[in-house]
């Protein structure tokens, strides 16, 4: 029985690639692997959005309305709905100008009870450093 | 030896970071090391039957097919990337497989190495 770590690093912005959105639906499908693995064994992400990654969790997103595409607003909030741990780098805010209130903080309008954290990179760092693998997106 | 899981998204012929991870599994593989190939995103387009070479665009058929002949590389390229894309099982090169993304996630969890290609 084990776990393994993994941490996915969002730094690219939405839309622009696919890049963040296959982050965060690789993520999300962390809930699954279990049916390929043996008993007892697990793989846990966490997701941490850092440098233009930080714009995958704005509110607000449009993009049903001008791309006919769920939103990656939508999967963020679906991390948190699924207890994933989720980081933003607070520097990388405080550069862009965007606060707690811009953000998709929680999923409790779903029935999410994980809130994100906003935190300096430092703690990001640390998250790194404790995982088995990393993933940058 | 150890085993190797590398991921890409990015694009066949449209980037160079598919060729780079291509060539990266290639050595790996040479080296006696097992490797699991997974590619989502743009990169599926690798898992698509009837590529032709050109002097001006890579060609990694010829490549992957050697590869899947040592018995230690496994490919495999993410099913709902591939739909969305207008092909299916059918249009995929023999040897290729295409599974749903906890796939590779279940394959990083006994990988001594993950080298994730991210971006386009």
């Amino acid at each position: 029985m084990a776990t393994k770590k993994l941490a996915f690093v969002v730094r690219s912005l939405p839309y622009k690639t696919e890049a963040s959105r296959l982050a965060l639906t690789h993520a999300i499908s962390s809930q699954t692997v279990e049916i390929y693995l043996n008993d007892g064994d697990l793989v846990e992400a966490s997701v941490s959005y850092v440098s233009d990654g930080v714009f995958n969790v704005l509110k607000n997103q449009q993009g049903g309305k001008h791309y006919g595409i769920t939103t990656n607003e939508g999967h963020a909030k679906n991390t948190l709905l699924l207890d994933l741990k989720v980081l933003v780098c607070k520097e990388d805010l405080d550069k862009f100008g965007l606060t707690e209130e811009n953000l998709v903080m929680d999923a409790e309008d779903i029935g999410g009870e994980t809130k994100a954290n906003i935190v300096p990179y430092s703690e990001i760092q640390k998250e790194m450093e404790t995982a088995d693998h990393l993933l940058f997106c | 030896m150890g085993k190797l899981t590398i991921g890409t998204f990015s694009s066949l012929v449209g980037s160079l970071s598919l060729d780079f991870s291509v060539k990266l599994a290639e050595a790996a593989v040479k080296k006696g090391h097992k490797v699991d190939f997974w590619m989502s995103g743009n990169a599926t387009m690798l898992a698509k039957k009837g590529q032709k070479a050109f002097k001006d665009y890579s060609f990694l058929s010829k490549t992957i097919q050697e590869l899947i002949a040592t018995g230690n590389f496994n490919i495999t390229a993410c099913e709902a990337c591939a739909e969305a894309r207008g092909y299916h099982k059918e249009d995929c090169p023999d040897g290729f497989l295409r599974k749903s993304m906890d796939w590779y996630l279940a394959s990083t969890f006994e990988a001594d190495r993950v080298l994730h290609i991210g971006g386009d």
